[in-house]
């Protein structure tokens, strides 16, 4: 194990070590722990500059309580996830259909398509941001929770894709050619064996996914101009612009908009981890 | 297995369905994505680049210029500055691998507890990029920010790097550096639990210190995912656009612009879609140098 | 289609139809809270009077407003917008994106409105929108501050203004606060300086992109304001604010003087109102009063619309007197239709004298001139006050862009 364990080491070290662990995370989340303070400090507070201290009250219900009612915090939540589940669903369902394709059958241009869905995952958006506006609006979709759902589900199926490639790859061929044997079709492969095989992978990319589509904030300013639809990125920039100069107000609504990731990010660790660190082969 | 002959029976379609149906699923299965994929993603690619050539305010008749968005940007100042930030925010983020192989080395250790520690420290990259933005933006507020107290208790002077136009380019990709440590972090990580234990310990009991280890068994083995790592920082720093809206807007007076919000002001704020456009070929364009020779690595291990 | 998405999406497709006949669909910038109380409340009686019509009033901050307006008009619109009177309206006009609304503009109405009014919303004669406010732009100060300080009144000249500032920054006072970081509070000073020094015909000329900006009477302007960045009279790290941060700066105590519009009033903290005092800009080449500035807000109706007939209603709505009476007396600001009284408010009275006084009015740089050149200009003034010795390049560069969006 490297570097060398600390187990092994003398008890100083070793409680030198678990010091040096817990003053670094706080240094490392210093900024967070600032804005999560200052989420429930009065405007007081912030205008006589008491801004490290002690907060003089604690008004934590008030500024959170503030932030859902006097915005529409709760409305820019609620489409950020009528937006995401169904992106990643899609996204999913897509990648789980065509990595199967990809992985276990030979025909002529698999490695090209394949090549094709990385490189098109690694595009800047930029390229992309006109035609794709125009197209929504010629179809009527812009403005229009729809128009995130499938620009998203389109997009994140290249980065779905490649992984489930990767890892459908990995099933043993002849677990396959057996199922053949007995007469199964493609489809029913699909269906009965390859799926059920891929849970981890698919739990993986869903976490990954649903954090990257969640934080997007492009393509909300793009693709959406009303408050009805707009998810959370976007709003809580425009809240920003409503708060003026109430940082109390902003913190907390930073917060809040960060908590349903760290969420799904902490139930979901392990599988969020396989997922961004699926292309490191381990040979 | 051929059925009846008759046209449209039913077993006849099954019968041919039985016999091609290994070669017609797999395309079949990739019809939806491949659709979908083509739409949203490699068609607009190719509308954008013949945007480039034209001259349009988005509601008018399109006018033919050539290369004429080029040659107006080759002489334009702030496309410049754009450049040299990307290129900027490119070099500084390649530190990230190596800060997050730091983090790594140093939690890479099995005391009780330091799971959750260890996810603690990937949080910054969990969060939205525009709540590190509000985060950071708010920060550096010469009059209402954190950091300004801070430097007062520690007897260092206040600053304001947000509005320096030599400083706030540097402050925000720092912002950006932040999550970006922690995903190389995380990466790390990963390589190092999967090494092999043998090396490292027929290393050990020949004698070999830490930093020789280092230098000449870890980090061989922690190659592909250094080229991973730094593949990433790669794109993201092109790609940057979050960071620069929500802290600067491009400010002070461009010398934060990066051509991804240098593409999107043109395009909204200036209409001059085909200009924009134009930038965006430019910015696709370095992007794609850098994911061919990418691809072209990974492809060779592919194969191999 | 192929498959059970194509199935999908025609359904969805479906049942995104487009929006029910009476629904009006209005979309508003006025997200500061006062003025988001006072439209809520007329919409809501506009609601009342008009029973088959649901109204969606959708606000949005100033700067995100400025920049989606354009996706609204030439995308999926709504059927009311609010926007700025002059030539930010004239230019989605001459591209055919704006409703003539000349019928609403009765002899009645036209009996109400000053000449100046309708003209700043219309084009050859004809209207397209309907202006509801304006209001002064001039010296807002802390007069308890200056007589600290020493200043028994409020700078009326040039010289008096560099008096001021002196005397302010001995008592330790910054004597302007400003905000840059949304650059048009910049040009408020440019655009005084060029009115006092230049005129209003020639400001005019500049605006509409007829004079070079590398001319000797703009760099007259630029050396006059050179002069006040000398002494040091703008507060500090003004390009990390934005101007409502900056505001603080007077309310603190830490600032004494706010080149600014009307609109500052409403935000007053009461214990610092009475402290407050208004002046225009002082007077240089050309007396104080003569030209001014007097942005103008209006609301107008999309080519695209699809409720037009609702929409008109909404308009003729706020033509009424009683209706820009009851929004201009939220608002602290001024009135359109004279028949409206206006608040009891000292800075509305002189704000009222001070106008309808005045010669020959202006709309602010950034609605006068083409919108891109307003942004590569304020830019250039930002960094001009910044960096004061890289006049030549910011010149340069602001008339580069002027030649090329001008040059048809």
């Amino acid at each position: 194990m490297f570097p060398t364990p600390i187990e092994r080491a003398p008890r100083a070290t070793r409680f030198t070590y678990r010091a040096a662990l817990y003053v670094s995370l706080a240094v490392w989340l210093l900024p967070m722990a600032g804005v999560a303070l200052t989420s429930v400090r009065s405007i007081d507070d912030l205008n006589r500059g008491n801004l490290w201290g002690w907060p003089s009250e604690f008004r934590l219900v008030e500024n959170y309580t503030a932030v859902f009612a006097d915005t529409r915090m709760a409305q820019f939540i609620l489409n950020s996830v009528l937006i995401t589940v169904p992106a990643v669903a899609g996204a999913v369902a897509l990648a789980c259909m065509a990595g199967f394709a990809l992985a276990k059958f030979r025909f002529r241009g698999n490695l090209a398509l394949f090549v094709i869905f990385i490189a098109g995952n690694l595009v800047p958006f930029q390229i992309l941001m006109i035609p794709v506006r125009n197209l929504t609006i010629e179809i009527g979709i812009y403005d229009t929770r729809w128009a995130l759902i499938l620009f998203h589900a389109a997009f994140q199926t290249g980065f779905c894709t490649l992984f489930m490639r990767n890892f459908i790859k990995q099933l043993p061929d002849d677990m396959l050619d057996a199922a053949r044997n007995d007469g199964l079709s493609e489809f029913q492969i699909f269906r009965h064996i390859v799926l059920p095989l891929v849970r981890p992978a698919i739990a993986a990319i869903a976490a990954l996914t649903f954090t990257f589509v969640w934080n997007d904030y492009f393509w909300s300013l793009v693709l959406v101009q009303s408050d009805d639809v707009r998810p959370l990125t976007a709003g809580l920039q425009s809240l920003r612009g409503m708060w003026l100069a109430s940082w109390h107000l902003i913190s907390a609504g930073s917060i809040v908009a960060a908590i349903p990731p760290v969420l799904i990010f902490f139930f979901m660790q392990q599988h969020f981890i396989a997922g961004l660190t699926s292309g490191t082969p381990n040979d | 297995m051929t059925g009846a002959s008759a046209p449209g029976s039913s077993s006849s379609i099954s019968a041919w369905w039985w016999r091609h149906q290994r070669t017609l699923t797999p395309l079949i299965l990739l019809a939806p994505a491949c659709l979908l994929f083509a739409i949203f993603v490699i068609i607009p690619i190719g509308m954008s680049l013949s945007l480039s050539l034209y001259d349009w305010d988005g509601v008018g008749p399109k006018t033919w210029v050539g290369f004429g968005n080029f040659a107006e940007l080759f002489g334009d100042p702030v496309f410049f500055t754009a450049l040299k930030n990307n290129l900027l925010w490119l070099l500084i983020y390649l530190a990230a691998p190596m800060l997050g192989l730091l983090l790594a080395l140093f939690l890479n250790q099995g005391v009780r507890g330091i799971r959750p520690i260890r996810a603690l420290f990937l949080m910054p990259f969990v969060v939205s990029q525009v709540v590190i933005g509000l985060i950071f933006a708010w920060f550096l507020n010469p009059e209402f920010g954190l950091l300004n107290p801070l430097l007062a208790k520690l007897g260092l002077g206040p600053v304001a790097p947000l509005e320096n136009e030599r400083w706030a380019i540097l402050a925000v990709i720092a912002a950006g550096l932040w999550p970006q440590t922690a995903y190389c972090m995380v990466l790390y990580l990963t390589g190092l639990t999967g090494m092999r234990p043998e090396l490292i310990e027929s290393a050990r009991l020949d004698g070999a210190r830490d930093h020789t280890l280092l230098w000449h068994v870890v980090l061989p083995q922690l190659r592909p995912v250094t080229f991973i790592a730094a593949m990433v920082c790669v794109v993201s720093a092109l790609r940057s656009f979050d960071l620069v809206m929500i802290m600067t807007a491009g400010g002070p007076y461009n010398s934060t612009n990066v051509l991804a919000y240098y593409m999107y002001e043109q395009t909204f704020l200036s209409l001059r879609y085909g200009y924009a456009a134009a930038i965006a070929a430019v910015l696709f364009g370095l992007m794609a140098c850098c994911v061919a020779f990418f691809l072209w690595r990974l492809l060779a291990r592919e194969r191999g | 289609m192929r498959g059970p998405l194509g199935l999908v999406l025609a359904c969805v497709l479906a049942m995104a139809g487009p929006a029910s006949a009476r629904t009006l669909i209005i979309n508003a910038n006025t997200s500061d809270p006062a003025p988001r109380a006072a439209w809520e409340a007329v919409v809501a009686d506009f609601r009342r009077d008009n029973p088959g019509v649901e109204v969606k009033f959708n606000l949005y901050d100033h700067e995100s407003y400025k920049k989606s307006i354009r996706n609204w008009l030439t995308g999926a619109s709504p059927d009311v917008v609010f926007w700025f009177a002059g030539n930010r309206m004239r230019e989605f006009v001459g591209r055919n994106l704006l409703t003539d609304v000349s019928g609403l503009f009765d002899d009645e109405v036209r009996a109400s409105i000053s000449r100046a009014g309708i003209d700043l919303v219309s084009v050859e004669g004809r209207q397209y929108g309907v202006p509801y406010s304006y209001y002064q732009l001039g010296l807002y100060f802390r007069r308890d501050l200056l007589e600290r300080a020493g200043v028994k009144q409020a700078p009326a000249t040039w010289a008096d203004l560099i008096e001021t500032c002196r005397a302010l920054k001995a008592d330790g006072v910054e004597p302007f606060a400003i905000g840059s970081k949304d650059l048009w509070p910049t040009a408020a000073w440019f655009d005084y300086i060029n009115l006092r020094s230049n005129g209003h015909a020639f400001h005019m000329a500049l605006t509409r992109g007829e004079v070079p900006y590398t001319d000797t009477r703009v760099r007259a302007v630029f050396a006059k304001w050179g002069e006040l960045l000398e002494l040091g009279c703008f507060a500090k790290n003004h390009a990390s604010l934005s101007w409502q941060e900056s505001q603080a700066l007077l309310y603190q105590g830490r600032a004494a003087m706010m080149l600014i519009g009307n609109y500052i009033v409403a935000n007053f903290p009461s214990e610092v109102r009475e402290r407050m005092d208004f002046a225009p800009f002082p007077a240089m080449q050309h007396a104080a009063g003569k030209h001014e500035e007097a942005p103008t807000n209006s609301i107008h109706i999309p080519a695209a619309a699809r409720n037009k007939e609702d929409a008109r209603r909404f308009l003729a709505y706020v033509l009424r007197a009683d209706v820009q009476e009851r929004i201009n007396r939220a608002l602290l600001l001024l009135p359109l239709n004279q028949k409206a009284a206006i608040a009891d408010d000292r800075f509305l009275k002189k704000g009222q004298a001070l106008l309808s006084n005045a010669e020959a009015l202006s709309q602010f740089f950034d609605r006068d001139t083409n919108e891109e050149l307003a942004t590569i200009a304020m830019k250039g003034f930002q960094e001009f006050m910044i960096n004061p010795e890289r006049l030549d390049q910011v010149l340069e560069g602001i008339e580069r862009a002027r030649k090329r969006i001008y040059k048809n």
